[in-house]
Parts: structure tokens; sequence; C-alpha cells
């Protein structure tokens, strides 16, 4: 019993460290206030789903939430791509509520409120991943090639540029760099991997409903994002253990659900603002945003 | 060189550039030079291609650049220094030297596929900028740790680093200390040996006229005088709209 909850902690903590480094390359390294992130997750878990739930393979449904929600990072960049700060996280937050909206209205697909109900897990060349076991396996693999695939792009050159857009987006145009496609490129980027958490989500819980995908979800990403420091991947990873594992306790206090789930919210909404006063950087940061 | 040809630029009712033409030669220090808001800066933001202008052309050895994105600008050959620092904070200073070298390196698909390598040569470029002035031991530190001077002089070499054939400099010596000056002095000096083109915006006259080849002398948006150092020195139009004499 003690086992199978450690597990479930731990696939949590999986899909939330993909989902936090991968929003750590729009708002750490671009610097771009992207609170469309959740959106991202969204498609990628409804994509998995429809496609998991139509019978194909794992590989293909994995890959196309990954692409499909990069599409849409890359769609989302070109209106936004003059918008900075404020305007930006406005605009990437109306992209948010209107897939929420997509996925409650679009009834014969999505079956709206009803959510998808069913979804397999999945089968990699005839093993299958349906124990908590093998699918934490499968998610701490997954969360691992991201981890190296993320901290490689940073690391090149190409995430130089990036950090320079961040610091100073003019400065970089005079050195010949073309903003717009830096900016297009993380967002895309930070899209496919929030696409491929929300493809390890929906075969996890194997219901998804657009409940799941609201600007309350998206808080816990970005409290770990600032706690753990602006384009600092170390301080996100520790940042995630922290935080998904800190609201655990809630639950052997012995509060009703109905008080847990808020208590939850106001524990991080407290830690932020403390993380915001005391330590702005957060624990790792390096970077001060202007 | 760079030829700008009846170039306007409004702000509401003022205009901050008003029907200028002028010439830059080639291999020379050619410096604009005028009371603050006769539209120096508004010329440089107009020529890098950070302001678009209302009318006039800007041609930069035969292409037209009249408002070009200044990505484009700066990939034709014209590298631009800004009055205030704009290095990038929280990147090391050979990081920020080595963004300005080239456009490949930084290209995704290149990082993604293993192809790019920081080669031994721009490596040794960017040692070889930080020992011009005298910075060696600045290479791992954060642009945003160093003082006012230091950030200066960076900027400076990140500018030459920046392949161009036009250096434009907005006041590289403004709020530093003469030792300093002398030292952007002698550096600048060095380029024009080299065989560079440089177009400066200074208010120090007698640096100015201690490294111009030319000057261009600016008012209430429209060129006011050109000539040699010594000829605009002895210039009482410009005296007295200068100097207040």
């Amino acid at each position: 019993m003690i086992e199978s909850y450690f597990i479930h902690l731990l696939i949590l903590i999986g899909i939330y460290l993909i989902l936090a480094i991968s929003l750590q390359v729009t708002v750490g390294f671009t610097g771009l206030f992207n609170l469309g992130h959740i959106a991202f997750f969204a498609i990628g878990a409804y994509i998995y789903a429809l496609l998991a739930l139509a019978g194909f393979p794992f590989w293909l449904c994995f890959l196309l939430a990954g692409i499909i929600a990069m599409l849409f990072g890359f769609l989302i960049s070109i209106p936004t791509n003059k918008l900075k700060g404020d305007y930006l996280a406005l605009a990437t937050l109306a992209f948010s509520f209107v897939v929420y909206a997509i996925t409650l209205n679009w009834m014969s697909l999505t079956r709206g409120p009803l959510g998808l109900s069913g979804i397999p897990k999945p089968v990699i060349f005839g093993i299958s991943f349906s124990s908590n076991f093998s699918f934490m396996i499968l998610t701490a693999l997954i969360t691992l090639a991201s981890y190296y695939i993320i901290k490689k792009i940073v690391a090149s050159p190409f995430g130089k540029a990036l950090e320079a857009t961040r610091d100073d987006e003019l400065a970089t145009r005079n050195l010949g760099k073309s903003t717009f496609k830096m900016k297009s490129f993380a967002l895309a980027i930070s899209a496919f991997f929030a696409g491929i958490a929300g493809s390890l989500y929906a075969p996890y819980i194997t219901f998804i409903d657009p409940s799941s995908f609201t600007l309350m979800q998206l808080i816990p990403i970005l409290c770990i994002v600032i706690i753990g420091g602006l384009a600092s991947l170390k301080g996100t990873a520790i940042a995630t253990v922290f935080l998904v594992l800190l609201p655990e306790p809630l639950r052997f206090i012995g509060f009703p659900s109905s008080v847990v789930g808020p208590a939850r919210q106001i524990l991080y909404a407290l830690i932020l603002l403390l993380i915001l006063i005391y330590k702005p950087k957060g624990f790792y940061g390096k970077v001060e945003l202007e | 060189m760079l030829q700008i040809k009846n170039l306007s630029k409004n702000f509401g009712g003022v205009k901050a550039v008003d029907n200028c033409s002028f010439e830059i030669k080639k291999g020379k220090i050619t410096a604009l030079i005028g009371p603050n808001g006769s539209g120096k800066t508004t010329i440089f933001n107009l020529v890098s291609g950070i302001m678009s202008s209302g009318s006039g052309r800007i041609l930069f050895d035969g292409k037209d650049l009249t408002n070009k994105s200044p990505e484009d600008i700066s990939n034709s050959g014209i590298s631009r220094m800004f009055q205030q620092s704009r290095l990038f904070n929280n990147l090391t200073i050979r990081e920020n030297l080595l963004l300005a070298i080239d456009n490949e390196d930084t290209k995704f698909w290149k990082n993604m596929l293993g192809k790019n390598k920081i080669t031994k040569e721009k490596e040794s470029q960017v040692k070889e900028m930080l020992k011009l002035v005298r910075m060696e031991n600045f290479e791992h530190k954060t642009a945003r740790n160093l003082s006012y001077g230091q950030k200066r002089l960076i900027e400076l070499v990140r500018t030459i680093l920046n392949p161009h054939t036009l250096l434009m400099l907005d006041e590289p010596v403004a709020g530093v200390t003469p030792t300093l000056r002398k030292e952007i002095s002698q550096i600048l000096l060095k380029l024009k040996k080299q065989g560079e083109t440089i177009l400066l915006i200074e208010h120090d006259m007698n640096f100015t006229l201690g490294i111009a080849d030319e000057v261009i002398v600016m008012d209430e948006g429209k060129v006011m005088a050109r000539g040699k150092p010594q000829e605009i020195k002895n210039n009482k139009k410009v005296l007295e709209a200068y100097l207040g004499e």
C-alpha cells in the first residue's frame, strides 16, 4: 500500500518535472512570461487519449502528442512575437482559456465535461506498462531523456542566444540574430515537452476532462520554476520534489478532501510570496529579470 | 560607403531629423556632433533599423537599407555600439563576445545535430580582444558584475567582433575616466590604421577632434556644417550653436 503511494508520488514528480523544465525554456531562459503552458499539456493529453482510444500504438500517440503541441507552440509564437511581460502573459493565458473552452465544448471529439475515460496504458514492443511500477520506470526514462535534451539545448550556443534574447532583445537583434526565430523555437520546444508530459499524464490517470487543465493546475508548475530559480534546471528538479511532496502531509492530518485542495493552493501561494520577498532569484536562480 | 539621402523623422510635431543628407567615406573616422536633441542618435537609430524613417533613403555599399530590420542591417555589415550599456547581464564576458562573432553557432539545428563546435579560432578571437582592452582575467565574469567603464570596453570589443564593414559608436567615452578615454581613443586609432570605417557620436570635443578625419555638425535635425576637425573648430556658426561662444 505504502509502496504504491510512493510510486504514485514518483510518477507525479516525473510529470511535473517535465512540465517545469519545459516551462523554464520559455520563462527562465528566454524571458517569455508564458501562461499558456497548461494548454500545451492539455493538447498533449487529449491528442494522446484520442489516438490511444482509437487504437494507435503508444509511440505514435506519444510523439504526435508532443509534435502537435509543438505546432501550437509555434503558431502561438507568431501573433505574440512582439508582446512582452504582462501582455505576453495575458495573451498566452487567453490561449489556455481558448483551449479549455474547446475541450469543454467540442462534445463530439472530447466529450466535453464528461471527459475521456478508459485511456489505455502504454504497450511498447509487446511489453505492457499497465502496472504502476512499470509506468514509473517509463516515466523516469522519459523524464531523464527530457532533462538531458533540455539541458543540452540551453547549454548550447543556441541556448545562450535564447538567454541573450531574455537579457536584451534589441542588442541580440543588433548582433544579427533573429529574435523572432529564437522566441518561436523556445515556445515550440517548451510546448513539445509539455505535450510529452500530457501524453504521460493521460494514460497514468486513464481519465482526462477539461478541469485537469485550468489555471489552478498551472500555479504549482509556475511556483516550481520561481522557487527553484529562473534558468536553473537543477533548482527546478529540487523544487519539483519539494513542492510535490510538501502538501502530502495534509492528507494524513485528516482534513476532508474539500479542505485539502484549497489548503494546497494556500500553501503554494504562501511559499511563493515568501520566496518573492526573501529570495527573489529563487534557490538556485542565476537570473535577475530587469 | 554610407549614404544618407533626404532622411526625415518626426516625433509627433517635433522634427528630430529634417531632410538630412550626408555621406561617410571608407577607411575614415567620421564624427557626428551637435547639441543635445540635434538628431544624432535618431540618425543612428534610423541607420541601425531601430526606428523606421518618415522619408528618405539609407544606402550602404549601394544596397538600400531603408527601414530594414536591425538583424538585416547588422548582417549587411553595420555594427553598432549603444549609448547605454546593452551587455547581456546574466551571461559571462566570454559568452557575450562569442555571441557577436557570427550567427552560425546559434542555429538550432546545428546545435541539435551536434554540428556546432566553437572553433579554437573563435576562442582566440575572444582572447585577443580581451587582451586589447587588458581584461583577460574577466573572461568568465558575469557582465552584471562589471563596472561602468569595464562595461563600455566590453561593449566596444563586442561591437568590433560583430562582423562588419562599418562601426557605429554612440558616445563610446561618455562617463568614463580620462585614462579610459585615452585608452579607447588609442583603440580607435589602431582600428583606423587597420582600415576600419568608423562613424561616431561624441560630445567630448577634444576627444572627437583628436581622432576624427571628418566632422559633421548637426543642429535641429539638419547638417549645419561639415569639414576637417580644424575647420570645424574655427567655424563661427558651430561655435555659436554648439559651444555657445
